[in-house]
């Protein structure tokens, strides 16, 4: 039976060999950001390199997407999260185990691990089994598990691990302090003098009283008197605390490596999944998106998932945006006011398309993406604008680096190129590179103030930011498939100032 | 245990809503002059009486119940006094602060505690012997019912068990607490036992027992071991420690509620005791249905004219029996507004089960006090008077019920007669219609005669009284409104005044 993977499909040539290195287009359209939220809480299981990893196969992506179905069903992602939390407490019960010094209390945290890794495993499969799986990878993994624990190994720790720790809870005990003297009995049914003491005052209730009872702040460990105890405790019961021993000799190595390598791997799903729950309650939407090798593309109510993150917590509205492309189309080329979403715009392409292609579901009401080779972008670097030549020469070299790279199965992302030259210069330049990428035939969004871009073949795509008519300087996020007109803000902004044609004519009077 | 000497049924809470308009009573009614009257600057008193009277009772058998307990409490004032000394011994001994120093340590809670029921248990034994002394001379539901309680829990049985308890707690033979192994066999579930065969075998003798025992010690310079000891009798204290320092809070609160009560009937006795010195009668009302319309006394007074004056006030005869508005008029100084005030004042002390300054006494039950003065120029000028006025009204109206009692001294007065006759004619007659039962104090004749013509049968009209030569009598007789409120006569008293001094 081949081992299986909730990453990777069987006959994947994955995993290859994790990569920690981020890649270069992260940060400028905010994947960083969102990739580090996402498995920020999970530090543990080290979910990045699962992050840095996009899929090559369109099967692949659904091979995961199908996971991540099964997964929004509540039952099943409660059980991953059950089994999740015992696995957790298992490694961190074996990690303790080291640091102790007495012999009864490293078997007792031993039983404690083999219990828990038991209760673990069980609850898992009959979680699952219970709840609708429908996706290969965890089908193949319950048909797994299923199997291990009627093996005998597993059979072997189960009983075992019951039976020494029914055996253990069943001791009563009693010790007696007196001064510095400690005694240890067995328990003979002494009655609570705690109840004592309160039946004899219940006359006296008189409705809700402070709790006197001290927060004792009980580290967990043993120190020398309890181990003392125990050892006494010990010998009152020989029989128990020898089976014990003899359980911690006969199971080290407990810990089956699928099931370790499944706690690791499933994580990457409830990650993502505990992320954008947040955003989903706030009524965002999320889809599995279409993956096709056709350039004819679309989305419908998306939205920047960095940018959603942090209007939320600050309880602001999201305005969601919708794009498609037809036919030729390929690029689009985004102009209008400033601070009018552009940018996130260009942004949500780009994310929308890697976060596809990892196989999760994406911001958005439904959509179709396309199956790219690789992602460039191309931002403004700030400190370049001391050393105005410079920057252009640069830019011109990063520019040319990735139509070098770039393929028709590419996309390119650029933002604000050219701002810092001329004009005229600024509109030779971005037409010179429009035209090579309208050639190379690659997927780009170019976020210009050059209108004149949007214009330049059947292959760009006009798409607008726009404003309150009624107060211009009021953004509405909104991201209009629409002829660029300068104008048409221009104009506004005049007629709140009362400057256009007709009001200035009105207000010099002849 | 429950005192139960406010209400058959349940504790008095001092700390009761007072109603939001408590400011404007206590200044209309001058109220503070009775609080201070029942209190004597005694200011736990002072806030009792405030609670008592400003959360009075709605219904007539809990009305009943008190004064009943009351006349019992006015007739063994000096038995009352002795048995208020309990609770008050109990709050003041220094004792009462040992819970709060050591609260770091299940056994310093333990410790505390039982030094502190010790204590407590004198003062209960105390509250048992005059009880037994006394408990015959009592003759109200109320009081019969807290002697018996007394008498029944706190039974020599019982002394002798709390006793046998509070010594086994000092632990002189050794703590005994049972344990259970927790997860990597950390000792759990740490508690309290009782040796077997208590109260007849001595601790020590039941620790000597056949079954297998296991023992060590630490050495005497393990201090380590000594707090890991102590943590482990801590741990099997704790519980019993709680249960113990939350007796005593019971107790303690059992005191605080026997206080609480007993500091209304002390106010009352305060009260009577200093009227009676004055020489002004006092009487318990006769409470009628929320629903019903009455009023109706004889000689009854402005309880806190008579206690500023420290002199015998003369009383007003009124029969005011189905009677929903009454509209006073009349002389100024014409004990106008002393007659409003009294109605204000009896209303609130019936409604807390005390007498009432008058010879009889006999009103329905209302569901809230309200009143609306004229007050003096606003100072923070915020607003004009009429405004001020009407947003005054109006909070009032967000509040009042129907069958609550409605006092309006001089209102709406604030700008020309016709105006404020009509704003006063408009409120005054929803009022009326919600059963809102109104007595108005009023120069403005307009107003007055308005419902003087309507000849309403449920409406009566007072006078502030005037013999001829301009004497006052500050009684209020039946009568129209006249159109005049003789200002001239007390322009003439000053004046007159000036010219005899001149």
């Amino acid at each position: 039976m081949p081992i299986p993977s909730v990453l990777y499909p069987s006959n994947s040539d994955y995993p290859v060999e994790e990569s920690l290195a981020i890649p270069d287009f992260f940060t400028d359209i905010n994947l960083d950001q969102i990739v580090d939220a996402i498995t920020d809480r999970k530090q543990d299981y080290n979910l990045l390199p699962f992050f840095y990893a996009p899929l090559r196969r369109i099967e692949e992506i659904k091979f995961r997407q199908d996971i991540f179905k099964d997964m929004e069903n509540e039952s099943v992602l409660k059980a991953i999260k059950t089994f999740a939390e015992k696995i957790a407490l298992v490694r961190r019960y074996l990690n303790m185990i080291e640091k102790l010094y007495f012999k009864y209390h490293q078997e007792g945290w031993f039983l404690e691990a083999g219990v828990t890794y038991c209760e673990a495993v069980q609850g898992l499969v009959s979680d699952l089994q219970a709840a609708p799986i429908r996706s290969k990878g965890l089908v193949d993994l319950l048909d797994y598990i299923r199997e291990y624990i009627v093996s005998p190994g597993f059979l072997i720790l189960q009983s075992e691990s019951l039976e020494r720790k029914a055996e253990l809870s069943s001791i009563q005990y009693n010790v007696i302090i007196k001064g510095n003297w400690v005694r240890v009995r067995k328990y003979e049914s002494e009655i609570d003098y705690s109840k004592e003491v309160e039946q004899t005052f219940e006359k006296f209730k008189q409705g809700e009283v402070k709790n006197y009872r001290i927060d004792l702040l009980i580290a967990s460990g043993m120190n020398h008197v309890e181990a003392q105890i125990v050892d006494c405790v010990a010998k009152l019961f020989p029989d128990i605390f020898k089976r014990l021993s003899l359980y911690c000799q006969n199971h080290t190595n407990f810990i089956d490596k699928v099931i370790l390598t499944f706690d690791r791997q499933i994580q990457f799903y409830v990650a993502y999944i505990d992320f954008i729950e947040d955003l989903k309650s706030k009524g965002l939407k999320f889809c599995y998106p279409i993956i096709t090798k056709d350039k004819a593309i679309h989305a419908k109510e998306t939205f920047d998932f960095a940018l959603a993150k942090k209007l939320i917590s600050e309880s602001e509205p999201v305005v969601c945006n919708d794009f498609y492309l037809k036919g030729k189309e390929r690029i689009f080329v985004v102009s209008g006011p400033n601070q009018g979403g552009k940018t996130t715009f260009a942004r949500m392409f780009g994310q929308l398309h890697y976060l596809a292609s990892l196989g999760c579901p994406i911001p958005g009401k439904e959509a179709t993406l396309y199956h790219f080779d690789q992602i460039f972008t191309h931002f403004e670097k700030e400190e370049d604008i001391r050393n105005l030549r410079g920057k252009l020469q640069d830019d011109l070299v990063r520019i040319h680096k990735i139509l070098e790279s770039a393929t028709s199965e590419s996309i390119i992302i650029m933002n604000e190129i050219f701002t810092s030259t001329t004009l005229m210069d600024a509109i030779f330049l971005s037409k010179e590179i429009i035209q090579r990428i309208i050639r190379l035939d690659a997927l780009a969004v170019c976020v210009t103030f050059i209108d004149e871009l949007s214009t330049m073949g059947e292959q760009t795509v006009s798409m607008v930011s726009t404003v309150v008519p009624e107060n211009p300087t009021q953004r509405t996020f909104k991201i209009v498939r629409m002829p660029a007109d300068g104008l048409s803000y221009a104009i506004c902004i005049a007629e709140k100032y009362h400057l256009t044609y007709e009001s200035i004519k009105e207000r010099i009077l002849q | 245990m429950k005192a139960y000497l406010m209400f058959r049924d349940r504790d008095f809470n001092p700390q009761a809503q007072l109603p939001t308009n408590t400011p404007d009573l206590v200044h209309d009614l001058e109220l503070n002059t009775l609080f201070n009257a029942m209190a004597l600057g005694d200011s736990f008193l002072f806030d009792i009486a405030k609670t008592a009277v400003l959360t009075g009772l709605n219904d007539i058998d809990s009305i009943l119940y008190r004064q009943e307990l009351l006349r019992d409490c006015l007739s063994n004032a000096s038995v009352i006094r002795e048995i208020y000394q309990i609770p008050i011994k109990s709050m003041d001994r220094e004792h009462r602060r040992w819970l709060g120093i050591f609260t770091h340590s299940p056994s310093g809670v333990l410790n505390s505690a039982v030094n502190l029921m010790d204590m407590f248990i004198v003062l209960l034994k105390e509250l048992r012997v005059l009880a037994d002394k006394h408990s015959e001379e009592f003759k109200s539901e109320g009081f019969k019912r807290f002697f018996a309680m007394i008498k029944h829990e706190l039974s020599d049985e019982y002394f002798a068990e709390v006793e046998f308890h509070l010594k086994q707690l000092k632990f002189r033979d050794g703590v005994l607490i049972s344990a259970e192994l927790g997860k990597g066999n950390e000792g759990e579930n740490y508690a309290l036992r009782l040796p077997n065969g208590k109260k007849k075998i001595r601790l020590k003798d039941v620790f000597i027992r056949k079954s297998p025992e296991y023992s060590f010690t630490i050495s005497e310079r393990d201090d380590a071991g000594a707090r890991a000891l102590g943590d482990l009798k801590d741990r099997g204290e704790n519980s019993a420690a709680n249960s113990l320092a939350q007796a005593t809070d019971h107790i303690e609160n059992f005191f605080k509620m026997l206080r609480n009560e007993l500091a209304f009937y002390i106010g009352c006795i305060n009260l009577k005791e200093q009227l009676e010195q004055i020489g002004n009668p006092i009487t318990f009302p006769v409470p009628e249905l929320a629903n019903i319309r009455q009023h109706t006394f004889q000689g009854m007074y402005d309880v806190s004219l008579a206690l500023t004056m420290k002199q015998t006030i003369v009383g007003n005869n009124i029969n005011a029996e189905g009677k929903n508005l009454a509209v006073i008029t009349g002389a100024n100084q014409g004990g106008k507004s002393t007659f409003l005030r009294s109605i204000g004042l009896s209303q609130l002390m019936m409604q807390a089960g005390m007498f009432v300054p008058a010879r009889e006494f006999s009103a329905n039950v209302c569901s809230g006090v309200f009143t609306h003065y004229r007050r003096k120029e606003d100072a923070s000028m915020k607003s004009g008077k009429l405004d001020e006025e009407l947003s005054r009204m109006s909070v009032i109206v967000d509040q009042i019920k129907p069958d609550s009692l409605m006092l309006f001294n001089e209102s709406f007065a604030a700008t020309n007669e016709r105006e404020g006759s009509e704003i006063a004619r408009q409120i005054t007659s929803a009022l009326l219609e919600r059963n809102v039962k109104v007595f108005f104090v009023t120069h403005m004749y307009e107003f007055a005669r308005i419902f003087y013509e309507k000849q309403m049968s449920d409406a009566i009209f007072l006078r502030a009284e005037r013999k001829t030569g301009g004497r006052r009598t500050f009684k209020l007789t039946v009568g129209e409104p006249l159109p005049t409120s003789y200002g001239e006569d007390v322009f003439k008293v000053i004046f007159e005044k000036e010219v005899s001094n001149g």
